[in-house]
């Protein structure tokens, strides 16, 4: 799924100011809607969306560590200008949208955005 | 090549920064990016535990020819029992560090997910060294 798709299925704000061409050159291949980053550090997938409702600047080093596209952040929540900075300078794309989490992840996944079924393997992680 | 860093205690906004300045220096070095993720993300967990729960302390970097050796030394509580700390949800992080996203139990189990080997030296009152090595 294009990440322009995914902008106007969440009727989302992109935050780090990329053009709607740029959008629509980055594929996400999979979701994961969490609070937890310990959680998301043990998702490994390329080409991953992050939806969450934490703003801080963690948020941002989680997703530099695992090589996350881009996060969404939910129900109308817009991090401070420092995590923005943060996350422009390490190339991750910002959106912002009014859905709340649960419902933000049932409309991409109705979409045909899936996540990860099941836990990852240690095999998983060291493919 | 080595590189040390320290790591300042307590200071939750620039936790991350010698992981992400290590992983930047491991994509100029050309290794695979399997390879790199599975440093960084056991890196950032380890360097947030140091944070978190040691109070800082310094890391040093290592790459040799056929692996990378990451070391965290602090001088905080220690870990009291760590087969416990080892199991996947047990956590002791404050509920403050849990409402920014860590403390979920999962730090060293994921450490241990991502390395090839995870060494841990710990004692109540003087502190906890971990080792961890990524196989190149």
């Amino acid at each position: 799924m294009l990440l322009s798709d995914i902008k106007s299925t969440l009727t989302a704000q992109v935050l780090t100011g990329e053009s709607e061409k740029e959008l629509c050159e980055t594929e996400i291949h999979t979701a994961c809607g969490c609070d937890l980053m310990s959680d998301v550090l043990a998702f490994v997938k390329d080409q991953t969306l992050l939806l969450t409702g934490l703003i801080n600047s963690q948020v941002i080093r989680t997703a530099e560590m695992m090589d996350i596209a881009a996060v969404c952040f939910v129900r109308g929540k817009v991090p401070p200008a420092d995590v923005i900075g943060l996350a422009r300078e390490k190339n991750i794309v910002l959106l912002a949208t009014e859905y709340p989490l649960y419902a933000a992840c049932g409309m991409l996944y109705e979409k045909g955005l899936g996540g990860r079924s099941g836990g990852s393997s240690v095999s998983d992680s060291r493919q | 090549m080595v590189l040390q860093y320290q790591i300042p205690g307590n200071d939750f906004s620039s936790a991350g920064e010698a992981s992400s300045n290590f992983k930047t220096v491991l994509k100029k070095l050309g290794l695979p990016s399997q390879t790199i993720r599975r440093v960084a993300i056991a890196m950032y967990e380890a360097e947030i535990n140091t944070v978190i729960h040691g109070g800082g302390g310094e890391c040093k970097a290592e790459v040799n020819g056929d692996r990378i050796r990451i070391t965290f030394c602090d001088h905080g509580p220690g870990i009291q029992d760590v087969n416990l700390a080892m199991q996947a949800g047990y956590s002791t992080a404050s509920e403050k560090i849990r409402e920014l996203g860590f403390g979920a139990g999962m730090g060293l189990p994921n450490i241990q997910k991502y390395a090839d080997d995870l060494q841990i030296d710990t004692e109540i009152g003087k502190g906890t060294t971990l080792v961890l090595t990524v196989n190149l």
